[in-house]
C-alpha cells in the first residue's frame, strides 16, 4: 500500500503539551515538513524561546538549544557564527520576540543574521496564562487588558514584520496564518522559501504566523480560528513585508 | 629565548584568549575594559575568528551561549554595571554546563558609578553570578603575565569542569603596562565536546542545551551532581605567597591590592613586624585550607580590598574566627595607599601586643 500521509522525519514521535485547538502543532509540522524536504534536519539547529513553545526541544529532531526569554536570535547568532555550515532557526511566540527580545531580534536583523525566525503571534501570553502581549490588539480582552486593550493606556500593538522589513538587514519578512487549509498551504511556501533564502546565504528571513489560543481566548477551537480570521488578520494583515528577490 | 612583549593588561587577556584557541569572542564597549573588545576587533578578522560587537551584554552573553552551545571556545568581557547585565545568561549557562570565560575589569559602583579600579564585585562574582544554585570559577591575576597566563588557564579549567571562568580584574590592571612573555601561550587542549550543537548530520540522536527541568526532583538530582563537581573543583584553590612562614600578621589581598601589600609587608619588617601575604588567586574557589593553615601560626589577619569588606567574610569563614581579621579598604575606585596598608599592619600588630 502506498503511504500518502505520515509524519514528518524531523518531528518527534512523542506526544505534545500544547493545549487543544492551539496551532503550535500546525506550526511545528510544517517546520518538519520543511526540514524533510530540503533534507535539512541533520546539519539544523533549532533555538527554542521561553513560553509555550519552550519544549519545542522535545519536538524537532534536530539538535536544540534552549534560550532564555527573548534572547533566542542571540543564542542562535552565536551558533550560525561558530558554525555558518549549520542551518540555525528560532522558533518565538509574541511575549518572547515582540517583548523582551525586541532589541535581540531588530539588531539580528539589523546585522543581516543568516538565521531563520518562525515567529508565533497568537497576540496574548500563552504559558504564563494568558497576559497582554506586545501584539494584543485594541480591544482585546486579556487577563492584565481586563476591559480591553485601550491604546491610549497600554499603548499600541507591535508589528514586527512591517518593523522589520525598514531593515536593510532583512532579506525576507512575510506574515502568514494557519487558520484555513489555503492559508496553511501558503505558510509552508513562506517557511520553507525562508530557509531556502537562510541556504542561500541571503540574511535574516522570519516567518511571522498568526495562531490561535484557544485556551487563553476563551474560544472553542473553531471560534478561536474565526476569531483569528475576523480580528488578528485585519489588524496584521497577510503577506510578504520584503523580499530581496523582489525588492 | 623568552618573547617578551609590552602590552596592556587588557590586551595580554584577548592575545591569550587567541592564543587559547578562542575564536569567538561578543562583546560590548564599557570602560576600562574596551582594549579587549579593540584587541579582538582587530587580531579575528585575520586569523578567520569572529568578533562581533553585540547590541547589549545581554546578547553578548547570551551569543556566548549559542557559541558554547556549538562546541567552540567563546568570550566575552565586561566592567561591572556590564557584568550585573550578564547575569541571565551565567544563569542560565550553569543551568546548561556550558563552559566560557567571562572577563570583569571592575569598575568602581554600585550603579553606574565611576570608571576608576575597584574590587566591589566579588560578591557577584562568587557568591552570586545570576539566580539559582551554582558557582563560577574565578581567577585573580595581579600583574599582566597572569592576566595572561591565567586566561589560558581559564579556557583549559573551563572546557575541563564544562564552567564559566570568570577573570576578576579591576581598572588598574587593565589599563597597566607591563612585559609579558606571550612564549608561555599554548593550543586549545582536546576536550571531547560530544554535547555540543553541530547537527546530528544522520549519525547520532539529537543533543539539547537547556537548563528546563519541570520536575523538582529531577531538578534537585541534577544540582547536587553539579555541587559533587564543584566539589572536585575545589581542589585547584591555589594562594600566592610571600613572606608568610614566619608571618605574625597575614595581609590577604588579591589583585593589583596584592601588588600594594607587598610593599607595605616590606616596610613592615624594617621596622621588626613580621608581616606576610597570602594571595588567593583563585577567588572561587576560596583557598580556605590555606588560610585555616596560616591561622594556625599566624596572631593576626588584614585583609586589604577595594570594597567595603567583601573577601574578608570569605577568610573569616576559612579560619572560623579563631584570629582577629581587620580591613583595610577604599570604595568608589580609590586604591589603598602602602601607607595605609602599612598602619593596618601596624594597628594590627598593635593590637596583638596590647
Amino acid at each position: 500500500m502506498e503511504i500518502v500521509f505520515q509524519r514528518p522525519k524531523a518531528l518527534s514521535d512523542v506526544s505534545s503539551h500544547y493545549c487543544p485547538g492551539c496551532t503550535h502543532g500546525i506550526i511545528h509540522r510544517l517546520v518538519a515538513e520543511v526540514l524533510d524536504e530540503l533534507d535539512l534536519t541533520g546539519k539544523t539547529v533549532g533555538v527554542a524561546p521561553v513560553g509555550c513553545a519552550v519544549l519545542a526541544y522535545n519536538y524537532f529532531e534536530c539538535d536544540m538549544a534552549q534560550a532564555a526569554h527573548g534572547r533566542a536570535p542571540a543564542v542562535a547568532t552565536g551558533l550560525k557564527r561558530a558554525n555558518p555550515a549549520n542551518i540555525v532557526f528560532t522558533y518565538q511566540g509574541d511575549g518572547d520576540l515582540a517583548a523582551i527580545g525586541t532589541a535581540e531580534t531588530v539588531h539580528a536583523a539589523a546585522r543581516g543574521e543568516n538565521i531563520t525566525i518562525i515567529f508565533v503571534n497568537n497576540a496574548i501570553y500563552g504559558m504564563t496564562g494568558g497576559q497582554m502581549a506586545p501584539t494584543t490588539i485594541p480591544g482585546q480582552i486579556t487577563q492584565t487588558s481586563p476591559y480591553g486593550r485601550d491604546p491610549k493606556y497600554a499603548g499600541f500593538p507591535l508589528k514586527i514584520c512591517e518593523t522589520l522589513s525598514t531593515i536593510d538587514g532583512t532579506a525576507y519578512a512575510e506574515r502568514v496564518s494557519v487558520d484555513s487549509v489555503k492559508n496553511v498551504i501558503n505558510a509552508k511556501k513562506a517557511i520553507k522559501k525562508a530557509f531556502e533564502y537562510q541556504i542561500a546565504g541571503k540574511g535574516f528571513t522570519i516567518v511571522e504566523v498568526l495562531s490561535t489560543c484557544s485556551t487563553n481566548w476563551g474560544l472553542e477551537p473553531v471560534e478561536a480560528l474565526t476569531w483569528l480570521r475576523e480580528n488578528l488578520i485585519p489588524y496584521y494583515p497577510l503577506g510578504v513585508y520584503k523580499d530581496k528577490e523582489v525588492f | 629565548m623568552a618573547e617578551k612583549v609590552l602590552m596592556k593588561g587588557n590586551e595580554a587577556i584577548a592575545e591569550a584568549a587567541i592564543m587559547a584557541g578562542c575564536r569567538h569572542f561578543f562583546g560590548y564597549p564599557i570602560t576600562p575594559q574596551t582594549e579587549v573588545a579593540a584587541y579582538m576587533a582587530k587580531r579575528m578578522p585575520k586569523i578567520g575568528g569572529t568578533y562581533l560587537q553585540a547590541e547589549s551584554e545581554i546578547a553578548a552573553i547570551n551569543m556566548v551561549y549559542g557559541a558554547s552551545s556549538a562546541g567552540v571556545r567563546a568570550m566575552t568581557s565586561s566592567s561591572s554595571p556590564g557584568i550585573s547585565l550578564k547575569s541571565e545568561g551565567l544563569s542560565y549557562m550553569a543551568g546548561s554546563d556550558l563552559p566560557a570565560v567571562l572577563v570583569n575589569i571592575q569598575r568602581g559602583g554600585p550603579g553606574l558609578g565611576g570608571i576608576r579600579p575597584s574590587q566591589s564585585d566579588y560578591f557577584q562574582a562568587t557568591r552570586s553570578s545570576g539566580h539559582g544554585d551554582f558557582h563560577m570559577i574565578v581567577l585573580a591575576p595581579n600583574n599582566v603575565q597572569e592576566m595572561f597566563d591565567l586566561t589560558i588557564e581559564a579556557f583549559e579549567l573551563a572546557d575541563q569542569y564544562r564552567m564559566t571562568a570568570m577573570i576578576l580584574g579591576d581598572g588598574m590592571l587593565g589599563q597597566v603596562m607591563e612585559p609579558v612573555d606571550i612564549s608561555r601561550g599554548e593550543a586549545a587542549s582536546n576536550v571531547t565536546k560530544d554535547w555540543a550543537l553541530t547537527g546530528t548530520k544522520g549519525q547520532r540522536k539529537r543533543n539539547v542545551i537547556n537548563s528546563l527541568y519541570l520536575e523538582a526532583e529531577e531538578l534537585e538530582m541534577l544540582n547536587l551532581k553539579r555541587f559533587e563537581k564543584y566539589a572536585e573543583v575545589e581542589k585547584i584553590a591555589r594562594t600566592d605567597n610571600y613572606l608568610t612562614e614566619d608571618a605574625e600578621v597575614i595581609i590577604v589581598a588579591y589583585g593589583i591590592c596584592a601588588r600594594i601589600a607587598r610593599n607595605a609587608i616590606n616596610e613592615a619588617r624594617k621596622k621588626g613586624i613580621k608581616a606576610g601575604l597570602i594571595r588567593p588567586v583563585t577567588l572561587w574557589p576560596f583557598p580556605k585550607n590555606q588560610l585555616k593553615a596560616a591561622a594556625e601560626k599566624a596572631k593576626a589577619f588584614v585583609v586589604v580590598e577595594m570594597s567595603m569588606g567583601q573577601m574578608i567574610q570569605d577568610v573569616e569563614l576559612s579560619i572560623r574566627c579563631s584570629r582577629p581579621v581587620h580591613l583595610c579598604s577604599r570604595t568608589g575606585g580609590m586604591v589603598p595607599t602602602p601607607e595605609a596598608v602599612l598602619e593596618a599592619i601596624e594597628n594590627a600588630a598593635q593590637a596583638e601586643r596590647s
